[in-house]
């Protein structure tokens, strides 16, 4: 009866990230006073740093490739499927489009969608491993890209060679792939003003990947099969869905939009495959997704918080003070807000209960008394 | 309980009952196999000409680097037959090393391995208080303790190694020696028996030398950790609670069992164990702290363990496969490519025994992946350094592949449980 807009609902979801929040904070509190820095004088540098244009330039490129990254983790969550491959698998399709967009002359735009058609492909490729382990021969995808992690890192550290796909860079002891022409090269967008850069251009993909997210979720029958295996899969099952199918297809999903999480940087900033390629991204967005509850727009959130951060964090080592500070925050903060939302089911669980009681006791007298006393 | 006693495979311990015909025939089976596995590694090693392959600084390097995987897979055996999956062991055991690091260098190695132990401990506490008496996800909780364990230790070597003679941000100063066990009197006549290169001989000698001297402490009391684990787990009432706890809780609190409390037991065990893996690194492997030091080997032992069907003994068997084929790596010279010729003989056996028993498709795969090995043995000179890392993850997904429907986990592993929900 009650609408998806009711204002109790809402604050209750809101309560539990804020309330980990606070809480994760205040962990960090404890643990600079316990080793002698000030956290106020902590606080308000990353909050100054935070607030020139640059730095907030910084972070909204930082947080497109988490955002990416986490509704690729989100897409296998909405199954049950933990997918803690979308390392392996951006970071592979981010080496094959790098080469294929160094190598191959075509024209510049035509080239930029190749080369983002081959992120994807590669992506699904890579995380389809795990999907059809999982539905035929029933290994657990967690077990599955955790080893597929591991060999995409072998596999990388062979092909990032010279003599295969890796030429020495211009000035530097770093190796990586040939550059993207500059016609491949996407440019940024003004954002910002006075930042001195610009945003990512594919800040669009984002974007759009979070709208076809949420519209495929809630509005087509694909998305209805996958959120109903993922509640209940005898349910699924007895409704006429495919469960096999469905995991592939989805593990295919996550595995495609996770083959675009390098693809921001690499089209926008970087132009080359190498040595120094962002790395983890995978498991920063496995966190922004438990932080986001799945949601496109709580994502976008979390990662914007993840990437303020980070970013703002950078200031820290300059000053004194060891920036992973922050990485305890990150953390404490996936944990407390995990057990927050917990604690927050729970609550409501009891509370609807008391409500049907209390609906119950109005509307009619005692129901139970006398079935009682003939069973 | 029956069931699970007469498909037991570990090795036994002294003074277990006699005359179980299953047990019997479960140690003349492993000796067969270690017999058969021994053989096979001559016949190899003298086709090839890879001497290393059973020499006994190759041993000995194997199982150095069989210690930290085996102990985090035993952490994870712990957990797991509880009912809670631990993919934190990563973390626990870097907080181990750091913990190894950071008393051991100011309090000697044996206070290490005693903050080592207590370090992994406490990150098995918060998983255990996040997953048990929260009820959140365990490979979410797993997830988070690897981040907040990395980031803590990366805070903590900040602000404690920096500046202190011989520790930077990113290690930590050196901690003193433990110093090393070797059984007396017999590694001179192995080491000369070893020398003349005689077929099987040698090759015996190469890996009891390698087995039985230069063994850091460590080493030792994570040997005799599996026997003692499955005397606790299989041979106590302690032990039988803790697994019905992992196949069924709901009946295990019928029965009056406290299963809160012994599912908390089971976890901060295994970051206990962890711990001693990390320390196993920080403590015998090297001689300091470093960041990232672990390598992603919580993961593998995480591996060892489902591998090993969630027994001990085939653990074992895992963690030194393992820890095998990391030390030939390491060592180099082409061993590694004679590795091959090992795999590829050993997996067209298998495919043969699955035909034999019938199994058509499974054989059919095992024998034609068996042949792809060994013709990319003949035709190759040697395996990319780079990609012989990916070798025991490439085994781990094979064996997971070819014998998921034979791998049995607790029936309640990683489920959410609540006192009363049976009621």
């Amino acid at each position: 009866m009650k609408s998806r807009l009711d204002p109790g609902r809402i604050g209750l979801a809101l309560v539990a990230p804020v309330l980990a929040l606070v809480f994760a904070v205040a962990i960090a509190v404890v643990v600079l006073v316990i080793s002698g820095y000030s956290p106020l004088d902590t606080i308000k540098q990353m909050v100054d740093y935070a607030s020139q244009p640059r730095t907030q330039a910084l972070i909204v490129n930082t947080a497109t490739y988490y955002y990416l990254s986490a509704v690729a983790v989100a897409i296998g969550f909405k199954m049950n499927l933990f997918n803690i491959g979308v390392d392996g698998q951006y970071r592979l399709a981010a080496l094959a489009a790098a080469a294929i967009g160094g190598n191959v002359a075509l024209p510049g735009p035509i080239n930029i969608v190749l080369m983002i058609l081959v992120a994807m492909a590669v992506g699904a490729m890579w995380s389809g491993i795990a999907g059809l382990l999982r539905a035929w021969r029933g290994v657990s995808e967690v077990i599955s890209t955790i080893m597929l992690n591991a060999i995409s890192t072998a596999i990388i550290a062979y092909l990032l060679r010279p003599g295969r796909l890796a030429v020495q860079t211009q000035g530097s002891n770093n190796i990586g792939t040939k550059p993207i022409p500059k016609s491949s090269q996407v440019p940024g967008i003004p954002l910002i003003p006075d930042a001195g850069m610009k945003v990512f251009g594919l800040i669009i993909v984002a974007i759009g990947v979070g709208v076809g997210y949420s519209v495929l979720l809630n509005r087509t029958v694909f998305g209805f099969d996958l959120r109903a295996t993922g509640w209940s899969q005898t349910a699924a099952v007895a409704s006429g869905v495919d469960v096999k199918k469905m995991l592939v297809v989805a593990m295919l999903l996550s595995g495609a939009v996770a083959g675009l999480v390098g693809m921001p940087q690499l089209l926008g900033q970087s132009y080359s495959y190498s040595l120094d390629f962002p790395t983890g991204l995978g498991f920063t967005g496995i966190a922004i997704a438990l932080l986001g509850r799945n949601h496109p727009v709580g994502i976008a959130f979390g990662a914007l918080l993840w990437a303020f951060l980070d970013q703002s964090s950078q200031i820290l080592d300059l000053e004194g003070v060891p920036k992973e500070i922050v990485t305890i925050i990150q953390g404490a903060t996936v944990l407390s807000v995990v057990i927050a939302y917990e604690l927050v089911r729970r609550y409501r669980l009891v509370q609807e209960q008391r409500n049907v009681g209390k609906a119950l006791g109005e509307t009619s007298e005692p129901p139970v008394v006398s079935s009682g006393a003939t069973a | 309980m029956s069931a699970i006693t007469s498909t037991d495979t570990s090795p036994a311990p002294a003074g277990r009952s006699e005359g179980k015909r299953a047990s019997r025939t479960s140690l003349r089976f492993i000796a067969l196999a270690v017999l058969g596995l021994i053989v096979l590694l001559s016949v190899v090693r003298q086709v090839s000409g890879a001497t290393d392959l059973t020499a006994a600084g190759a041993i000995s390097a194997a199982l150095a680097l069989a210690v930290p995987i085996a102990m985090a897979g035993l952490g994870g055996l712990w957990s797991e037959r509880a009912g809670v999956v631990n993919i934190g062991l990563e973390g626990m055991m870097i907080l181990g090393t750091w913990g190894a690091g950071w008393a051991g260098y100011q309090w000697g190695p044996w206070a290490g391995l005693v903050a080592a132990i207590i370090f992994g401990a406490i990150g098995g506490l918060l998983h255990a208080i996040a997953t048990v008496i929260f009820t959140v996800d365990h490979i979410v909780s797993g997830v988070a303790i690897n981040i907040l364990a990395l980031g803590a230790t990366q805070y903590l070597s900040k602000a404690l190694f920096e500046g202190k003679p011989g520790g930077s941000t990113k290690q930590s100063p050196p901690v003193h020696d433990m110093g090393r066990f070797s059984v007396p009197g017999i590694g001179d006549p192995l080491g000369s028996l070893e020398r003349h290169h005689w077929f099987l001989v040698s090759d015996v000698a190469g890996i009891l030398r390698g087995l039985l001297t230069n063994l850091s402490w460590i080493t030792i009391l994570a040997i005799l950790l599996f026997p003692l684990t499955y005397w606790v787990l299989w041979r106590t009432a302690f032990g039988l609670r803790l697994r019905s706890c992992g196949e069924s809780p709901v009946a295990a609190e019928s029965l009056g069992i406290n299963v809160y409390r012994t599912k908390i037991v089971a976890v901060v065990v295994s970051g206990g164990l962890a711990g001693i893996g990390g320390a196993a690194l920080a403590l015998a492997a090297s001689n300091f702290y470093q960041e990232g030091q672990t390598g992603g080997r919580g993961y593998i032992g995480l591996a060892a363990m489902i591998f090993g069907n969630w027994r001990p003994g085939l653990l074992a068997a895992g963690s030194g496969l393992f820890g095998f084929s990391d030390a030939l790596q390491l060592r180099g010279g082409g061993s590694v490519h004679a590795l091959l010729l090992l795999v590829a003989i050993v997996v067209v056996l298998v495919g043969l025994w699955q035909l034999y028993r019938r199994r058509v498709a499974q054989g059919i795969i095992a024998v034609a992946s068996g042949v792809i090995v060994l013709v990319y043995y003949l035709v190759s000179d040697e395996v990319p350094a780079e990609l012989t890392g990916a070798v025991p993850y490439v085994t781990t997904l094979l064996v997971l592949a070819l014998a998921s429907q034979r791998l049995r986990m607790p029936a309640a592993d990683g489920l959410a449980y609540r006192r009363g929900q049976g009621s």
